[in-house]
């Protein structure tokens, strides 16, 4: 038997507005109005630039999202990745019923919860009890089905002595728990959950996990928004990629991930200059600079993957020179910094070359400062932000997915004894 | 925003979620499926009221006598105002307690989506739901004034034997209802229109404030000589010369005027209804 379709998403679109404008003072809609009767044009109305948060808008209106076409079958557990702005959080929004769309049509079979935030209505003043009562009815549960599952409720979050303190007395993670406990035990046709995962520690995640899990067993359908690759692969069997408001892909999750993570990952793996237009000076100058996964398959760099990376440079006159290498975090850390051993270089060209092993680096992105340095002590020259690579995270086995913390990664030799 | 049953079309959707939306699809079946939230936000607006305090539910209680006694002080005595010969306290407790239902349930309303952004960005109910819990909350409160109220017209009644009230007294929950339901009608239409313009939201509380003096509160209607259609005008005089004349026999009722207050009231709360629903679909995205 053929499984239902319970989402239709048709053509769906919304235009979002940009900035100061209509910030919901009258005098703004007064100008409006007196350019229009002067037989102007209207000021604030361009429609229509696509939304790519990376470059200044040229419109004060943006698609959020453009012409949104899937359907949902039951039971499927869907996750929808894309970076910040891709539009994710909206077609959520949209599905959720929160706002509408501008353009187009949702068709729903069967009643959708949300978790966009988990907590919604949850009164610091009111107790445990009362906030399960209160949060419930906010997500669309009646008063019986609260009272069927209270139990269960305060059990799964863990809050049993505390029931009948007001939640402004909970610890941040009891709150948590207590809130996603109450959504957890929703009972709607099709839930939809946002980034929860970030929240909680690990035994709690797994809890979630399981209970998400349990639900889509139940031929209940999930959509399943995150940054989070690891968890969107073990839970979704199926993916949708959004790119600046528009539907990239829509199929089996790993194949989907695969093409997100070689679009979206901004690598910058190889760069390479003419003689006569090369970086440097009259001491040395650089030809080229490369980053070479040792994998088959792709530009992706997995923890996992071992990377070479090659430089060819020309030394104009003889010194004695060795070649640093810095390796940086977006964020600004120094990773590691090793170099060349110093010798005695004639004019020519050089090449070099600086193996990083497979599980060193953590999941990160990282940048390449390049110096040369002269009898191991003055800069001769150097280049910043050579090369930019990210690093993916691997498909991890165990039941955690939170962020690895580290500057490193590495495969070290740790067991019992 | 649209929950509309689809009946049964091939494809039998529960749920169509576009930007479409007539003017009249109000679902009153999907209301009253969360009838459940709407007293959960009745008992919070309550149990919150009072947690943390010594006196709890007294301070409801504190103010409407407070107020009596500055009117009974200042528009009794100093501006001596009248009150058609019913006791002072009475008259100014009566009218106090009446107007505060109808000024916080209207000031309460018209912030319904200003104060509730939070919320209604991120779950889906109908939105109704919230100004109508506090038209509820607010007849709770009301009703502890309301009993305050009772004490004191009961002694006057048979104790002092100094008011005459009659029969219309059975009209008190019509009154009630119309003036739930001309403050939630106002409140729902300002809190509409200022999503767009906050600047209307400045004069509501101001505005409320000379409404009170448009409307035979702190005076009685017989006081007032001249060009006395205009007070008429205001749907709420009637209400209160109703309430004046059954509870005290002192006010002036009216039953063509009672009619047309009452249909001014259903035009009003039509009219909010309809454009709160035209708003709320696209409300969060200009918050």
């Amino acid at each position: 038997m053929s499984k239902e379709v319970v989402i239709k998403a048709e053509g769906v679109s919304k235009l979002y507005r940009l900035g100061q404008i209509g910030t919901g003072t009258l005098s703004h809609d007064l100008k409006r109005w007196w350019a229009v009767t002067r037989g102007k044009e209207d000021p604030y109305l361009k429609i229509g630039v696509e939304n790519d948060r990376t470059k200044k808008a040229t419109s004060d209106y943006a698609w959020a999202l453009k012409d949104i076409n899937f359907e949902v079958k039951q039971g499927d557990t869907l996750g929808i990745i894309g970076k910040n702005g891709a539009g994710k959080s909206t077609l959520l929004k949209i599905l959720s019923r929160v706002t509408s769309p501008t353009q187009g049509a949702v068709k729903v079979k069967g009643r959708i919860a949300s978790l966009l935030e988990v907590g919604t209505g949850f009164h610091p003043e009111l107790t445990g009890k009362e906030n399960i009562y209160m949060n419930g009815a906010i997500l669309g549960m009646t008063r019986k089905e609260i009272n069927r599952n209270f139990d269960e409720i305060v059990n799964f979050a863990g809050v049993e002595l505390y029931i009948n303190t007001p939640v402004k007395r909970y610890s941040s993670g009891m709150y948590v728990r207590l809130a996603f406990a109450v959504a957890a035990h929703l009972e709607p046709e099709i839930l939809i959950v946002d980034e929860v995962l970030a929240v909680g520690d690990a035994e709690f995640q797994k809890k979630c996990l399981g209970k998400m899990g349990d639900v889509a067993s139940h031929g209940r359908t999930i959509i399943f928004v995150s940054h989070n690759m690891q968890a969107v692969q073990s839970l979704c069997k199926s993916t949708m990629y959004l790119k600046a408001g528009q539907l990239q892909d829509y199929g089996q999750t790993s194949a989907v991930i695969n093409k997100y993570l070689s679009k979206e990952v901004k690598n910058c793996l190889q760069r390479s200059w003419e003689r006569s237009d090369a970086p440097g000076n009259d001491v040395v100058s650089l030809l080229s600079a490369q980053i070479i996964p040792r994998t088959d398959d792709s530009d992706v760099i997995l923890i996992s993957t071992a990377i070479d990376i090659e430089f060819r440079f020309v030394v104009h006159k003889e010194m004695d020179l060795c070649l640093s290498f810095l390796l940086y975090t977006t964020s600004g850390n120094c990773i590691f910094n090793v170099g060349t051993p110093t010798e005695v270089l004639k004019p020519g060209e050089y090449h070099s070359r600086l193996k990083i092993p497979g599980r060193l680096l953590n999941d990160d992105i990282y940048t390449i400062n390049l110096l040369f340095v002269k009898d191991t002590s003055v800069i001769v020259y150097q280049v910043e932000d050579l090369l930019t690579f990210e690093v993916a995270d691997e498909v991890r086995t165990a039941q955690w997915y939170g962020k690895w913390p580290g500057a490193i990664r590495p495969d070290l030799d740790f067991s019992l004894l | 925003m649209i929950e509309e049953t689809l009946g049964n079309d091939a494809d039998n959707w529960d749920i169509l979620i576009t930007s479409r939306r007539s003017y009249f699809d109000f679902n009153i079946r999907e209301l009253w499926r969360y009838r459940d939230l709407l007293m959960m936000f009745v008992k919070k607006d309550i149990i919150t009221v009072y947690k943390q305090t010594i006196l709890g539910p007294i301070w409801f209680v504190v103010q409407p006598i407070l107020t009596t006694l500055m009117f009974v002080v200042v528009f009794g005595n100093i501006a001596n105002i009248g009150t058609d010969g019913v006791p002072q306290i009475l008259f100014y407790l009566g009218s106090i307690t009446m107007w505060n239902y109808f000024s916080e349930t209207l000031n309460i309303t018209s912030k319904t989506f200003t104060d509730n952004a939070s919320i209604f960005g991120k779950v889906y109910f109908p939105r109704l739901i919230l100004p109508l819990s506090k038209v509820v909350s607010g007849l709770m409160k009301f009703l502890i004034q309301f009993a305050l109220f009772l004490i004191v017209w009961l002694y006057y009644l048979l104790i002092k034997k100094s008011i005459s009230p009659n029969v219309y007294i059975m009209l008190i929950p019509v009154l009630l209802a119309a003036m739930a339901a001309i403050s939630l009608g106002f409140g729902l239409f300002i809190t509409s229109v200022t999503t767009k313009y906050r600047d209307l939201a400045f004069l509501v509380s101001f505005g409320v404030q000379l409404l009170m003096y448009a409307t035979p509160v702190i005076y009685p209607l017989s006081r007032i000589h001249h060009h006395r259609i205009w007070l008429w005008l205001n749907p709420l005089t009637s209400l209160f010369e109703t309430f004046k004349y059954a509870f005290f026999g002192s006010g002036t009722f009216s039953l063509p005027w009672l009619l047309y207050s009452l249909a001014f009231t259903a035009v009003l709360l039509t009219l909010g209804i309809v454009v709160f629903n035209k708003v709320e679909k696209r409300f969060i995205d200009t918050a």
